[in-house]
C-alpha cells in the first residue's frame, strides 16, 4: 500500500516535469502579437522622423531622440494634464471606493425597510450604459458653472453603483460570527465597521480602487464632452490634440503615448493581483 | 489542465465537507443582518452614494429619455417633438450603419474567445511555468490608456510607413491604406478590438477552469481522452457560464465602442461611414452638432439594445449552460 502509495507519487511528480515545449511556444507567438504594439511604439518614440519613415522600418534608433519628449511638453501643456488626469483619477477613486464601501456595508450587514427595494434600484443602475447620463450630466456642470474646471472632470464620477454591488459581495464574505463577537465586546456600528469591516475588506477595496484608477485614467468621452480648454484636459484628450498638431509625427506622438500610458500600467503591474482576482470576482458573481 | 484545480479546491469540500456539516446542523447557513434598530445609521452610510446616484445617474436617465422626445433649438432652448426623432432614427442611414458595423466589429473580435479560450487551458496546464509573465503580457493591452493605443495602432496600420503593410510587403501584398480605405478601416479597428480583449476574456477563463473539478479531468483520463480531448470535452463545456459572460461584454463593449474609432478614423475620413457606432453618432450629434433631442433619441437606442442584451443573457444562461 505505501510502495504504490510512493510509486504513483513519484510518477504524479515526473508528470508534473515536462516544460509544454509547444504550450511554451504558441504562448510566446501570442505574447509577441500582444505586446510587439508597445515595443514599436517605444522604438519609434525614440526614432528621428527621418528614421521613421525610412524603407525598410528602423528597428533600433541609431541614437535614442530625447528630443521627442520634449517636443510633446512644448506642444502642450502636457505636464499640467498629466496633473490633471491624476487628480481626476485619485478624486474619482477616493469617492468611488469610500462611497461604496459605506453603501456596501449597510447593504450586506444591515436590516433596514427597503434594503430589498434599495439595493434592486442600485443593481439596475449597473445595467445602464453611461452614455445615457452624460446630457444631463454635462448640463449639471453647465448650470453648475463648472465647465473647464477640474471639479467637472471628477464630480460626476465619484458614485458607482457596480462600486456598491462589489462591495457588498466582499462584505457579505466576511463571517458573521467575527461581528457577533466584537457586538458582544460591546463594540456599536461604527466600530464593528471601521475596526473590523474594513481590514477585512480591504483585498475588495483595493480591488474596486485599481478598476477605478485604470478607468478614469483611460476616460476619454467624458473629459471631451466638458472640458475643451488643453489647460484642464486630462492627458487621454490631450493626446487627440497632440494628434491634431502633430498629424504624421509619429515619433512625438509615439513618446507622447507612451509618457501618456505607463503611470496606469506602473499602477496595474504594482496591483495585478488584486486587479485580476477583483475582475474574476465581478465576472463570476455580476 | 487540472494542476490549476488540484491547488484551490479545497479537499474537505468533496469528503470532510460531509460530516463538518452534520457535525453542526444547528449552525446558520446564510447570515442575516444583525441589527433590527439600523435604520438611522443605514441611511447615514447609504445617503452619500444614494444622493450622488440619484443626481448623476438615476435622474439623467429618466432625463434623457424625455429628451428623445424632443427637438433642440440652436440657442439650447427645447420643445416637445413627440416621436419625431425616433420616426428620424428609423430612416437614418448612419444609424442602420451604426448597427451593422457593430455587428461586423462584434463578430470580429469574437475571434478573441476561442483563442483566449486556448490562452487559459495553456496556462492552467499542470506544472506550468511563466504563468505570471504571460498572465501580465497578454493582460497590457486591456489597462493600457485607448488613446494610446489607438495612435500606436494607427501607426502600425499606416499605409506607407506602417510596419503591417511593411510585413505584408515581404510575402508580396500590397497592403492597402487601412483606416482611411472604407473597405478595410472596420477590420483595423476590430483587429485592435481583437487584441485588446483577449487578456479580459483570458482572466474569466482562468478563473472558471480553476472552479472546475479535478476529477472531471482524472475520469476523462482514465477513460484514455488526451489533452485535446479534454479540452473540448471537460474544459469547454463547463467554461460555458464563463464563455457566455464574455460574449455578452464583447458585444455590449463593441456597441460603445468610441475611443478608437475617434482617434483611429475621425469625422473627416472617408471610412467614417463604414466604422461609426452607436456612441460615436451619440457624440457626433449631441455635442458636435449640438442635437441633444436625436443625440437622446440614440441614447435611448442604446440602452434599450443593452438592456436586451443582458436580459438574453439571463435568459439563454439558464437554456444551454452547464454548471458543474
Amino acid at each position: 500500500m505505501a510502495d504504490s502509495m510512493q510509486l504513483t507519487a513519484r510518477r504524479g511528480r515526473r508528470r508534473f516535469r515536462p516544460r509544454h515545449p509547444i504550450a511554451h511556444l504558441v504562448l510566446c507567438l501570442g505574447a509577441i502579437f500582444m505586446v510587439g504594439p508597445f515595443l514599436w511604439q517605444l522604438s519609434t518614440s525614440l526614432q528621428t522622423f527621418g528614421e521613421s519613415v525610412s524603407v525598410p522600418p528602423t528597428f533600433l534608433p541609431h541614437s535614442p531622440q530625447w528630443s521627442n519628449v520634449t517636443t510633446v511638453f512644448s506642444a502642450l501643456p502636457f505636464g499640467r494634464e498629466l496633473m490633471n488626469t491624476t487628480v481626476m483619477t485619485i478624486a474619482r477613486t477616493v469617492g468611488q471606493v469610500l462611497f461604496s464601501s459605506l453603501a456596501g456595508f449597510a447593504f450586506a450587514r444591515m436590516r433596514f425597510r427597503g434594503n430589498a427595494v434599495l439595493f434592486a434600484i442600485f443593481l439596475s443602475v449597473t445595467m445602464v450604459p453611461y452614455q445615457v447620463f452624460l446630457l444631463p450630466q454635462y448640463q449639471i456642470m453647465q448650470g453648475l458653472g463648472l465647465l473647464n474646471t477640474l471639479t467637472a472632470l471628477f464630480l460626476p464620477g465619484m458614485f458607482s453603483a457596480f462600486g456598491t454591488f462589489l462591495m457588498r459581495q466582499f462584505f457579505r464574505q466576511i463571517p458573521m460570527e467575527i461581528e457577533e463577537a466584537a457586538r458582544i465586546d460591546g463594540a456599536n456600528i461604527l466600530q464593528i465597521f471601521w475596526r473590523i469591516m474594513l481590514p477585512m475588506s480591504a483585498p475588495g477595496m483595493i480591488a474596486l480602487g485599481v478598476l477605478v484608477i485604470i478607468w478614469s485614467w483611460n476616460d476619454l468621452l467624458w473629459p471631451l464632452v466638458v472640458n475643451s480648454d488643453p489647460r484642464q484636459m486630462p492627458v487621454s484628450a490631450g493626446l487627440a490634440s497632440l494628434q491634431g498638431q502633430y498629424t504624421t509625427n509619429f515619433p512625438v506622438l509615439m513618446a507622447g503615448s507612451l509618457l501618456a500610458s505607463l503611470p496606469v500600467i506602473i499602477v496595474f503591474i504594482v496591483f495585478q493581483r488584486h486587479l485580476m482576482s477583483g475582475i474574476a470576482f465581478s465576472g463570476v458573481k455580476g | 489542465m487540472s494542476g490549476q484545480g488540484t491547488a484551490t479546491a479545497p479537499p474537505d469540500v468533496l469528503t470532510g465537507g460531509e460530516t463538518g456539516r452534520r457535525a453542526g446542523p444547528a449552525r446558520r447557513r446564510r447570515p442575516r443582518p444583525p441589527t433590527r434598530d439600523s435604520g438611522w445609521w443605514a441611511l447615514m452610510l447609504l445617503l452619500p452614494a444614494a444622493a450622488g446616484l440619484a443626481v448623476f445617474e438615476i435622474w439623467p436617465t429618466f432625463q434623457t429619455i424625455y429628451y428623445s422626445f424632443t427637438s433642440w433649438g440652436a440657442f439650447g432652448g427645447h420643445a416637445w417633438s413627440g416621436l419625431e426623432n425616433y420616426r428620424t432614427l428609423i430612416a437614418d442611414s448612419d444609424v442602420f450603419h451604426a448597427i451593422v458595423n457593430t455587428a461586423i466589429i462584434t463578430a470580429i473580435t469574437l475571434l478573441a474567445v476561442p483563442l483566449s479560450a486556448v490562452v487559459a487551458a495553456l496556462l492552467s496546464l499542470p506544472g506550468m511555468r511563466g504563468v505570471t509573465i504571460y498572465r501580465t503580457l497578454y493582460f497590457l493591452p486591456v489597462v493600457t490608456l485607448p488613446a494610446a493605443v489607438a495612435l500606436t495602432w494607427k501607426w502600425l496600420f499606416n499605409g506607407d510607413y506602417g510596419l503591417i503593410n511593411w510585413l505584408l510587403s515581404k510575402i508580396g501584398i500590397d497592403g492597402p491604406h487601412w483606416l482611411s480605405d472604407p473597405a478595410t478601416a472596420i477590420f483595423a479597428i476590430s483587429i485592435v478590438g481583437v487584441w485588446g480583449s483577449i487578456g479580459y476574456n483570458m482572466v474569466i477563463f482562468l478563473s472558471g477552469i480553476r472552479g472546475i473539478p479535478v476529477d472531471y479531468y482524472e475520469a476523462a483520463e482514465l477513460d484514455g481522452a488526451g489533452r485535446l480531448a479534454q479540452f473540448f470535452h471537460v474544459t469547454v463545456p463547463l467554461l460555458t457560464p464563463s464563455i457566455f459572460f464574455v460574449t455578452v461584454i464583447t458585444v455590449i463593449n463593441s456597441l460603445q465602442a468610441f475611443d478608437l474609432i475617434y482617434l483611429m478614423v475621425g469625422q473627416q475620413s472617408p471610412a467614417i461611414e463604414r466604422t461609426e457606432t452607436l456612441v460615436y453618432l451619440f457624440y457626433q450629434r449631441g455635442f458636435a452638432e449640438h442635437d441633444g433631442g436625436y443625440a437622446a433619441a440614440i441614447g435611448v437606442l442604446l440602452l434599450i439594445a443593452t438592456l436586451i442584451l443582458t436580459a438574453a443573457q439571463f435568459r439563454l444562461q439558464k437554456r444551454w449552460v452547464h454548471y458543474g
